[in-house]
């Protein structure tokens, strides 16, 4: 079987998987929505600020479950991992022609599928909800697109962790970690409206900020070329190294199992 | 009586020993409570500056005393799926069969989530107060304050027991986890009830939550405050849950 074949089974397997499990799905769509929905509410008033950049806190807000979805991939992509290192489908598998690079990738294709899913969601609630996307047309495949590169990268983290660890729980762990970077960034406020000097200092060194500036971007102000750089870019890098790691901590599970 | 308290103290122990003693447990109790007063009190401070915000005790008291709350309601959370965990390690049913009061099991475990309340609270305060937080309350505000706590948390252990004694599996996490959670941010969590806008405020208007946040931020900043309607609403919401709690009880019990 070519690659693409071989990637093709292992993606076709990863979205059956998560499509039959609902606690996969409805969890990364509906949690961040309600989130934001009641944030959105409980801190409209914070656009009363001078210097605040949007007339309202929901347009400002719903850059954040695109992130929030992609924390989600992260633990769908390395729960998965685990779970075949701790049924012992790695070893049977490694008994294949099967390349370790389908394998990855055909499981991080199943995740993003839900990635897309989720992104789409977002936009049609916040379209619902009134938002004024400042971008236009051509700003939805854009945004979309980031999305997915976010959700690549946290994915590919989460098959890192999943394989290392080669545990549905340790994964589980990890997630509220993840949390930490999402909350300690600009997710709730600009970094210039953040009054505390720390946490302006650790918002503006968290990757994640600029992941949020980057979506949020596209919503708020129209094209941003440098918070478009800057998101890609940063998405990018975190994309290529997670993919990286992840595809040596396969390497090593194979070896060892 | 004495039975009562003889399983009470037993299970009560257990379940403490086994919080202080494990980081697994220990650790995520005591930081999120943390992370969040950071993030809310320090993220957010600029809130403080909006139109209309005039709490005299400044945005980090504001947000202590949310963040205090829900530290009580997840330690009872946690103490849920504690019960629900010795479900299913077939701890539970033993201790059914072997205590001479029952009803002592879920004291037991009230106590120890009042205890695991207690300890992530006064290090939770210590922060809080080493941040620079404003106490603008006297003594018996800040008791009353406590006071408050400590229903919200037996509060969330009732209702939690009262899931994981119907369930008996800890798969029923977020049926204790997500209702609490949910119920918490539907009070006027960043700014107070004026300033929240929308179908949340709608909601928060009627839920039994925002009397006692209110009470709380009420009694840290010494305003005028209103006990009947705050302790009035927490001791109902204790009553109500522990009927709850017990009758979840006796069907475990019943399933034997």
């Amino acid at each position: 079987m070519s690659m693409l074949g071989q990637i093709g089974q292992m993606a076709r397997r990863s979205i059956l998987q998560t499509v039959r499990q609902p606690a996969m799905v409805i969890p990364p769509i509906v949690f961040p929505l309600l989130l934001v929905a009641i944030n959105a509410a409980g801190l409209d008033a914070a656009t009363e600020i001078p210097g605040f950049p949007a007339d309202s806190y929901w347009d400002f807000a719903i850059a954040v479950p695109f992130i929030q979805g992609s924390l989600f991939a992260a633990i769908n992509a390395g729960t998965a991992m685990a779970r075949d290192v701790e049924t012992g489908f790695l070893k049977r598998l490694a008994m294949t022609p099967m390349q370790r690079t389908a394998l990855l990738v055909g499981q991080l294709v199943g995740v993003m599928c839900v990635a897309l899913v989720s992104a789409a969601v977002y936009l049609v609630a916040g379209f619902a909800a009134g938002m004024d996307f400042k971008s236009g047309a051509l700003g939805v495949p854009t945004i979309i697109v980031l999305a997915l590169l976010i959700s690549l990268g946290f994915a590919a983290i989460g098959a890192y962790i999943g394989l290392r660890s080669g545990s549905g729980e340790a994964v589980q762990g990890v997630f509220p970690l993840l949390f930490v970077f999402l909350f300690m960034s600009s997710a709730n406020l600009p970094r210039g409206l953040i009054e505390q000097d720390w946490f302006r200092t650790i918002a503006t060194y968290n990757p994640v900020s600029y992941l949020v500036e980057g979506v949020r971007s596209l919503i708020i102000t129209g094209w941003d070329g440098e918070a478009l750089a800057l998101g890609f870019g940063i998405a990018a890098a975190i994309a290529a190294a997670a993919v990286a790691l992840s595809a040596a901590a396969l390497r090593t599970r194979l070896v060892r199992t | 009586m004495r039975r009562f308290l003889d399983v009470t103290y037993a299970v009560a122990w257990r379940t403490i020993h086994n919080f202080t003693t494990n980081p697994a447990f220990f650790f995520p109790s005591v930081i999120f409570p943390l992370f969040f007063f950071t993030a809310f009190a320090g993220g957010l401070s600029s809130v403080g500056d909006v139109p209309g915000f005039d709490f005299p005790a400044g945005y980090t008291a504001f947000q202590f005393v949310f963040v205090l709350l829900q530290a009580s309601a997840f330690g009872g959370v946690f103490t849920g799926f504690g019960i629900a965990s010795d479900f299913e390690k077939g701890f539970a049913r033993r201790l059914l069969l072997g205590s001479p009061s029952r009803l002592g099991i879920l004291a037991g475990y009230a106590v120890a989530a009042l205890v695991r309340a207690v300890i992530v609270g006064a290090l939770l305060f210590a922060v809080a107060l080493i941040t620079g937080m404003q106490v603008i309350g006297g003594g018996v505000d800040l008791f009353g304050l406590l006071v408050l706590a400590a229903l919200v948390n037996l509060t969330a252990t009732f209702f939690a027991a009262g899931v994981a004694f119907r369930t008996r599996t800890i798969q029923a996490g977020p049926a204790m986890q997500m209702p609490v959670f949910i119920v918490l941010f539907l009070a006027p969590v960043f700014v107070p009830l004026d300033l929240v806008g929308g179908w949340v405020h709608t909601v928060a208007k009627v839920n039994p939550v925002t009397a006692v946040l209110e009470g709380g931020r009420d009694l840290i900043s010494g305003q005028e405050f209103d006990a009947a309607i705050a302790f009035g609403i927490a001791v109902a919401l204790v009553l109500l849950f522990s009927v709850w709690a017990v009758r979840g009880l006796r069907r475990a019990e019943a399933a034997g």
